[in-house]
């Protein structure tokens, strides 16, 4: 068909027309487009970009080298070690089931750990998981070869706390652990670094309680992470700064034969240097393997240490406190020689008792001693003495001496839990029991029973500064990063020189004079005498009824209701080095069972190394040379390097 | 009006046609496809595989295929109109048919080389076909109800087949693409005022009747016109894509952030940075200079092919080369405004510059059709 040539222009006309409208519509909508850009690609360039930043950009913390922890020589107690995991990156893993059954195959996979790993991919699929930790560098080996058949494992290298020494130092050095949520409300804004998986923190002993110098601070790395939150390049990073390291007073060989010493005893000893208040041992036992604690320790393993009536956790050298017993009789005379109210040549006439206000107060020995001067009293340890002194004196001027030794205050050892002890006065018994301060209470404090409590650590430093006439304080780090520490040697103590010449007469009395407590625990070596004083404090009395049982010794009773067994020394004598406490929890007298370990330990401490026979008495010298052998075998035995790696 | 209507003395004919090609377009055309295969190597991080060297390819023969439909006299394409859109329409249904056998959406044929959407092919039918109905209907009649009566159901056809596929996206552009073609025409305002009241009305019956005891639609799907109206109620979902890209986008800043610098892209935080996001990459490395050049790019396609259809006295040279420059068009806009926030995601690819055979090669064909109708214009 044909068309009019007024068709044709009409058409054309209207196409035009509506070309140009649609046209125009075309270009105007792209202009809203070109505007739309300038506004988001221009204008809010700025605020995208942050956006895109945010995206792309994880600040991750890189976790401090923990400072370590060295004996006065330099032998490391606490150590960092390479730590290594087998982790898998869930996006990059095709069947997490198949590869697990793979693992399994080429290094030892616990059902626990499958569980675990399979819950923890399903809980957090964008970030790596831990499937096996503190795996040993033969199984990373092993992983390594088998990498191809294992896409998306890999393994990981990480710091983890070792004790080298093991048992030894466990109430010292302590342990650290994971970060857990009672670590966390310690504080109101918790360090982000405390959030790194798998961060270590001390938990108990020096490594709790000098945390903030040994955990150093956090570096951060910019990592670049793609969509799924892999890591896919490090854009800059600033290096923290390692943890300072810290050295101890301790001397390891010393502590460690303390630590056999002691053995399964229930029992503390402290060895305090006089001239700077360095603590050269100070143990515990029975003690644990910190190690343990730092790997997970088992339900079964803990539950064995937390039930164990010996209490193996506790540090007993500062966080127990026990009635000094006969100890504390240096505090009460060196109080009523301070007063004046005693002499050297006055005498007290012991019958076994006093009594006072019509209650008999006994002395241990029922026979009595008969007439008591002032160095008898202390070497016999007569009680009456005492007690007749408590009278004159009085608690204020007793307890005040008590103070001033050292005794019933803390001294800021970086240990757990360390007790203030009690030194009682009246105001303290008032305000803790409500009641009114009798005069008994005075004649029990003078004995060091009753309400007085002192720690063992407490008692060495009594000792110690009765050894110098100063105010020596305990001291445990000698150098943090490299600085020493103030010593604690202390000011004099402005006692007449007189009194405590007196007193330490008294004391080499004890242990050197054949009528003396410790006696039978004497060292015959020339200028490595000891002075020290035996103590026992009662745990509970015998009853009446056990009485006409016919209980009436110590060893009848059952273990834990037994005496504890102390004794203090310094030695040597003539010119003392270091003071050294003993106790040991329901051991009995502290002539029998702590005098001879004290003497051990003093002559260990002395010699640095077991001491000649020659030093003890000769009818000691067989039975000594048996236990030296004994304990030489023990402590090699333990000194196998703990390991924090999975057989 | 007939083929013996063209003044055949003024047409080229033989290898002189070749100088009679819209050459400044098909210049345009390369450049557009160059940036193409330029953001193709960089979001394979710098490399030809696996997008840019088969992009390359598969632009080389649609290159040469549009200058061949070139070659063919207009009035060919004309005559082949019904036929091709009969043709797409059996392809239509025969993808419905294996699809279903198929037991999943298959909305391609595989012709060995590369696989035709036939969706895509329908497009350009379309066009072609509505050109060819309305340069053979006299125009008197073009507003008569049956004569727009049948265009709309020539457009409903295709348009039905494609969103049971399900493809809302091409079933819109369709729609759209065919009701241009209408208004182009010469269609009344009236018909185009009364669809628009219509849509209207329905919309509003539809989000006023929400909540009420008449409402008419059930609650499941209020829940997904949500979500496909603010895309942020679905941040892990569609909302995180489009999220991503308008960072993308912004981040890119006025000059970009560099050839292959791009972190939203070239750490995955882009979605399908291939295809239907590749824009946002060009934004994100080469900024707004970059966005804005691509887009002027675009503006002066369509801006020759309008100059060249209103240059055109044949009715069907021009309605069919609006028609693909609309489509083209609607290509690029939808695309554009869907990767910066302004349009739901639907499935539209950047023309000639994201990665895909079926859009590339229908595009190339419709520009050939445009390029046909610029060498044979009555002159």
């Amino acid at each position: 068909m044909r068309r009019s040539p007024r068709d044709t222009a009409i058409s054309a006309r209207r196409i035009s027309r509506r070309g140009l409208i649609l046209g125009g519509a075309q270009l105007a909508f792209m202009g809203v487009l070109g505007a739309r850009m300038r506004k988001m690609q221009v204008e809010e360039a700025d605020a995208f970009r942050l956006l895109a930043d945010e995206n792309r950009i994880n600040i991750r913390l890189i976790p401090p080298a923990r400072g370590q922890i060295f004996d006065r020589n330099g032998v490391v107690i606490a150590d960092n070690e390479p730590s290594y995991r087998i982790v898998m990156v869930r996006e990059d893993v095709p069947d997490v089931e198949a590869m697990l059954d793979t693992l399994s195959g080429i290094l030892p996979l616990s059902d626990e750990d499958r569980e675990r790993a399979l819950k923890a991919s399903r809980a957090t699929p964008l970030l790596p998981v831990t499937i096996v930790d503190r795996v040993t560098w033969d199984d990373v080996s092993r992983v390594a070869v088998n990498a191809p058949a294992l896409p998306g494992v890999a393994p990981e290298v990480g710091l983890s706390r070792i004790y080298p020494l093991g048992p030894e130092f466990a109430h010292v050095a302590g342990y650290v652990g994971p970060v857990s949520d009672r670590d966390l409300a310690r504080y109101e804004d918790p360090p982000p670094l405390l959030r790194i998986p798998r961060f270590q923190v001390g938990k108990v002993g020096v490594e709790a309680q000098l945390e903030s110098v040994l955990r150093g601070v956090a570096g951060t790395k910019r990592v670049e992470v793609n969509n799924t939150g892999r890591v896919m390049r490090e854009l800059d990073r600033t290096e923290g700064t390692p943890g300072a390291d810290l050295q101890l007073t301790v001397d390891h060989q010393l502590q460690s034969y303390v630590q056999a010493r002691l053995g399964e005893e229930s029992a503390s000893a402290v060895v305090i240097d006089c001239e700077t208040g360095d603590l050269l041992a100070i143990a515990s036992s029975p003690t644990y393997d910190p190690n343990k604690f730092v790997e997970g320790i088992s339900v079964a393993d803990y539950g064995a240490l937390r039930d164990n009536d010996r209490r193996p956790l506790a540090s007993k050298t500062v966080q127990d406190t026990y009635p000094p017993g006969s100890t504390f009789k240096m505090a009460t005379l060196l109080a009523g020689l301070e007063a004046g109210l005693v002499g050297p040549n006055d005498t007290v006439k012991c019958n076994g008792f006093l009594e006072i206000s019509g209650r008999k107060f006994h002395c241990w020995k029922r026979a009595g001693h008969g007439n008591v001067d002032l160095e008898r009293s202390l070497k016999e340890s007569c009680d009456v003495y005492y007690y007749d002194l408590a009278l004159k004196v009085g608690i204020e001027r007793i307890t005040a001496m008590a103070r001033r030794l050292g005794l019933g205050e803390r001294h800021g050892v970086p240990m757990s839990a360390e007790s203030a002890g009690v030194a009682p006065t009246r105001e303290w018994k008032r305000s803790r029991f409500g009641k009114d301060w009798v005069i008994g209470d005075s004649v029990n404090a003078s004995i060091g029973q009753g309400f007085v409590a002192t720690t063992p650590l407490q008692l060495a430093v009594m000792t110690a500064r009765i050894a110098t006439g100063r105010a020596v304080s305990p001291r445990l780090v000698k150098t943090v990063d490299g600085a020493e520490q103030p010593t604690g040697a202390g000011a004099p103590l402005d006692l007449n020189e007189n009194h405590l010449r007196l007193v330490r007469k008294a004391m080499y009395a004890v242990s050197n004079d054949r009528r003396g407590t410790a006696y039978g625990s004497r060292v015959i070596a020339d200028g490595l005498r000891i002075a020290g004083k035996t103590g026992t404090s009662q745990v509970r009395n015998i009853t009446a009824e056990e009485r006409r049982r016919g209980v009436t010794r110590n060893e009848d009773l059952p273990w834990e209701r037994r005496d504890h067994a102390l004794f203090v020394n310094y030695a040597p004598a003539d010119a003392p080095k270091i003071a050294v406490s003993v106790v040991v929890e329901h051991g009995g007298g502290g002539s029998t069972s702590a005098a001879p370990i004290a003497r051990d330990i003093t002559l260990q401490a002395l010699y640095g190394e077991d001491p000649p026979l020659d030093a003890y008495p000769t009818k000691d010298r067989e039975k000594i040379r048996r236990q030296q052998a004994e304990l030489k075998k023990l402590r090699r035995d333990s000194e196998r390097p703990g390991s924090g790696n999975r057989a | 009006m007939s083929y013996l209507e063209y003044s055949v003395k003024y047409v080229p004919s033989g290898l002189r046609k070749v100088l009679y090609l819209n050459w400044p377009l098909a210049f345009l055309i390369v450049a557009v496809a160059c940036i193409g295969f330029l953001m193709l190597y960089s979001v394979a991080g710098g490399s030809y595989s696996p997008w840019a060297d088969t992009q390359i390819k598969r632009f080389a023969v649609g290159f040469v295929l549009m200058l061949v439909i070139a070659m063919v006299p207009i009035w060919f394409w004309r005559n082949m109109a019904l036929l091709a859109y009969a043709g797409t329409v059996l392809l239509l249904v025969a993808v419905e048919f294996t699809g279903a056998t198929g037991g999943g959406a298959q909305r391609w044929i595989d012709l060995g080389f590369m696989r035709l959407q036939p969706s895509e092919a329908m497009k350009i039918a379309l066009v072609l076909l509505l050109a060819a109905y309305y340069d053979w209907l006299p125009i008197q009649k073009t507003s008569r109800p049956f004569w727009v009566l049948l265009p709309i159901v020539i457009i409903l056809v295709p348009t039905a087949l494609v969103l049971s596929q399900p493809d809302l996206g091409t079933a819109v552009l369709l729609l759209t693409a065919g009701g241009i073609m209408m208004f182009l025409a010469g269609v009344h305002w009236a018909y185009f005022a009364t669809v628009l009241a219509g849509i209207g009305g329905l919309v509003t019956a539809v989000f006023l009747s929400r909540g009420t005891d008449w409402q008419l639609l059930k609650d499941y799907q209020y829940r997904r016109i949500d979500t496909f109206l603010d895309p942020s109620s679905d941040p892990l979902g569609a909302g995180y894509h489009i999220t991503q890209s308008k960072i993308a986008l912004g981040s890119g800043g006025w000059g970009g952030r560099g050839f292959m610098q791009g972190t939203q892209s070239r750490l995955n935080f882009l979605p399908e940075k291939h295809t239907d996001f590749i824009f946002t990459t060009l934004a994100e490395e080469f900024g707004f200079l970059g966005a804005i050049s691509l887009l002027v790019l675009y503006g002066l396609i369509i801006v020759f092919c309008i100059t060249s259809a209103l240059s055109n006295r044949d009715r069907f040279s021009s309605l069919l080369i609006l028609g693909v420059a609309t489509t083209f068009f609607l290509f690029f806009a939808v695309n554009m405004s869907m990767v910066m926030g302004l349009a739901p995601v639907v499935g539209v690819p950047l023309p000639l510059v994201s990665y895909g055979g079926s859009a590339m090669l229908i595009l190339l064909i419709g520009f050939g059709l445009v390029q046909s109708a610029h060498v044979h214009r009555l002159r």
